[in-house]
C-alpha cells in the first residue's frame, strides 16, 4: 500500500524541505518504518524511546486521530493520506 | 526566574530589541531544549510544546498599582514591549472579584469570591490571551489574526482584530449556533464555517498554520505568547486580595492551560517577593461528558487518553487537552484534585450561582461551582479556607443550556384582577 504523508515543519529538515512524501505500508506502524528508510532519523522524532506515539504530537490516518482506531495498528489503505501534527493546537476554550 | 540560557537568547532576526519585555527565550516543557523568541510552537527535538522563559527585573506593587486598569499594569511580567499600552487593543482585564457571601453561605464556605472574567470586553477570559497573542503577532510582523473556535475564542479574536485594523479569519465548525456565528461576524472578521467537527477545524488551523507565512493563529503558532495572558487572572486575584494568595482556587479544565498558567502566575509573585510565600490548592473542573483529564486524576495516571466529547459544556469540550498532564503535575503538587460534574448539575449551578450572587454564568462557570459543592461534599476542598472560582464567560453566550429550565411563570391578560389572583396564590 502506498501512501501520502503530510510532514510537519519541524520535520522538514529530513525530508529535504519535502511537506508531503510517499511511504509504503499496511499499517501505521509499517508506514513509519518506510518513512525512516527513506528518511533516516525522522521516526525517533515521531516515536518515544519506547517505540510510542509521543505524547505531544497527533497522527491522523484520513480524518481519523490514530488514538482512536488503534494507534501504529491503525490500517492504512492504497492511497490513505496521513498527517502528522504537533498536538499543541489547543482548544476551543480555557 | 528562568532556566539557563543554553542556545543564543536573541529574538528571531526581524524582531526589535524589548519587543518582547523581559521574555528571553522560548523552553520546551517536555525536554528543557531551548529556542529563540519566535513565532515556534513545537519543540524540534521531542514536539512538546514551548513555553515562554523569562528575567525579571526587581518589581514592585506601588509600580504595578501605577498602572492601567488593565492586565497592560502587568506589562513587565508579560512577553509584551513595556510600551505595549500606546497600542489600539481591547484593553481587557482587571474584571471584578466578588465577595460571594450567599454563595459561600448556601456551599458551606467560609469565604468565596468569585472572579467574575465576564466581565471582559468580549465577555469571556478570551480576551486576556488575544490581546497577549495579538502583540506577538505584531512584533513578529504577522498581518493575520486567525483561530479556530466554537465560540469565546473566535468572538475576541475579531473584536481585538477590528480594534486593532488588521485583518482577521475565523474557522468554525459549520454548524455553531446562530448566536455565536453572529457575535464574531458583526467585527467583520473573515468567518470561515467549515464542514466538520470542532477537531476537524482544529486540525485544519494546525495545516494553514504550517503552510501560510504570515498568519498569527493565536491558539497555534504563536500559543507560547497567547497562554501568558491567563497568568493576568492569577496576578488579579492576588492583587484583589491585598497582595496575598488565597487557600484554594477552582479553575475550569479545558486545554488545561488556564489552570497552569494560575499556577504559573502565583508561583511568580512569590518568587518576585509581591506576595507572601504560604501554600495554595489549586482544583480543576470539568464536565462528565468531556472529563480526560478528572478521569486521569483518579486513576492516578500521569497521561491523558483522549475521549470525544459529548457535554452541553461546549467551551469546556476538547477531548484531547494539550495541557492534561501538567494540570495533573500542578493538582498532584499543590494537594489538589480535578473532578467533573454531569450537564444536570452545571446547569442547576449556573441557575445557583444567578440565584446567590446575580452572576450569570456561561457553562463552565456552571461546572466550576458545581465541582465546588462536589468537592466540599467529598470532604476534598477545606471548608474554612478562603476560595477563589472562576467564572470564564458570560451565560448570554449560553443561553440554550438554561432555556429549558427557567421562563415565565405564567401568562396573564393585561388586568390587575388577573394578576393579583396569581400574587396572592403565589404568596399563599
Amino acid at each position: 500500500m502506498s501512501a501520502t504523508v503530510r510532514i510537519p515543519t519541524i520535520l522538514r529538515t529530513y525530508t529535504g524541505g519535502a511537506g508531503e512524501v510517499s511511504a509504503d505500508g499496511s499499517t501505521l506502524a509499517e508506514v513509519l518504518n518506510s518513512l525512516e528508510d527513506s528518511h533516516p532519523g525522522i521516526r525517533a522524532r515521531i516515536l518515544d524511546d519506547a517505540g510510542a506515539l509521543r505524547r505531544f504530537v497527533n497522527v491522523y490516518v484520513g480524518d481519523d486521530d490514530v488514538r482512536f482506531i488503534g494507534g501504529l495498528d491503525a490500517k492504512v489503505t492504497e492511497g490513505t493520506r496521513i498527517s502528522i501534527i504537533p498536538a499543541v493546537a489547543g482548544g476551543a476554550d480555557s | 526566574m528562568t532556566a539557563v540560557v543554553d542556545t543564543d537568547p536573541a529574538p528571531a532576526h526581524g524582531v526589535r530589541a524589548g519587543a518582547f519585555g523581559n521574555a528571553t527565550h522560548l523552553i520546551c516543557r517536555e525536554c528543557g531544549a531551548n529556542a529563540p523568541l519566535g513565532p515556534f510552537y513545537a519543540c524540534t527535538e521531542c514536539f512538546g510544546p514551548l513555553e515562554v522563559g523569562y528575567e525579571f527585573p526587581q518589581i514592585s506593587r506601588e509600580r504595578i498599582e501605577a498602572g492601567p486598569r488593565s492586565i497592560w499594569r502587568y506589562a513587565p511580567l508579560l512577553p509584551v514591549p513595556a510600551d505595549i499600552a500606546t497600542f489600539r487593543s481591547t484593553d481587557p482585564g482587571f474584571t471584578r472579584l466578588v465577595d460571594a457571601r450567599n454563595l459561600a453561605d448556601d456551599l458551606g464556605l467560609k469565604q468565596l469570591w468569585v472572579k467574575d472574567d465576564s466581565g471582559n470586553p468580549t465577555h469571556s477570559f478570551k480576551d486576556r490571551v488575544v490581546a497577549v497573542a495579538l502583540s506577538a503577532a505584531r512584533e513578529l510582523g504577522l498581518q493575520v489574526l486567525a483561530c479556530p473556535s466554537t465560540g469565546n475564542l473566535a468572538n475576541a479574536v475579531a473584536a481585538a482584530a477590528a480594534r486593532a485594523g488588521i485583518k482577521s479569519v475565523v474557522l468554525v465548525p459549520h454548524n455553531l449556533e446562530k448566536q455565536k456565528i453572529l457575535a464574531s461576524a458583526i467585527y467583520d472578521t473573515t468567518l470561515i464555517a467549515i464542514e466538520g467537527t470542532y477537531d476537524d477545524v482544529n486540525k485544519l488551523a494546525s495545516e494553514i498554520a504550517a503552510e501560510e507565512e504570515g498568519w498569527a493563529f493565536v491558539n497555534v503558532n504563536v500559543r507560547p505568547y497567547y497562554a501568558e495572558g491567563s497568568k493576568t487572572l492569577g496576578y488579579e486575584i492576588a492583587e484583589q486580595l491585598g497582595w496575598r494568595l488565597p487557600d484554594q482556587v477552582v479553575v475550569p479544565v479545558a486545554s488545561g492551560a488556564q489552570l497552569t498558567k494560575i499556577d504559573k502566575g502565583f508561583r511568580e509573585l512569590i518568587k518576585l517577593g509581591l506576595v507572601e510565600d504560604r501554600p495554595f490548592v489549586i482544583f480543576g473542573a470539568q464536565a462528565t461528558g468531556c472529563s480526560p483529564v478528572a478521569q486521569a486524576f483518579r486513576a492516578g495516571q500521569d497521561f491523558v487518553a483522549p475521549v470525544k466529547p459529548d457535554t452541553v459544556a461546549k467551551s469546556l469540550a476538547i477531548g484531547n487537552p494539550a495541557d492534561g498532564p501538567y494540570v495533573l503535575d500542578v493538582v498532584r503538587r499543590t494537594g489538589g484534585a480535578v473532578a467533573d460534574v454531569d450537564d444536570d448539575t452545571l446547569v442547576a449551578n449556573i441557575q445557583r450561582l444567578a440565584r446567590t450572587e446575580g452572576i450569570f454564568a456561561e457553562t463552565a462557570g456552571g461546572v466550576v461551582v458545581g465541582v465546588t459543592a462536589k468537592l466540599l461534599a467529598d470532604g476534598v476542598l477545606n471548608p474554612e479556607g478562603e476560595t477563589v472560582v472562576i467564572n470564564s464567560g458570560d451565560g448570554l453566550k449560553t443561553l440554550d443550556a438554561v432555556a429549558a429550565r427557567v421562563g415565565p411563570d405564567i401568562t396573564i391578560p393585561p388586568r390587575y384582577e388577573a394578576f393579583i389572583d396569581f400574587w396572592k396564590e403565589r404568596n399563599s
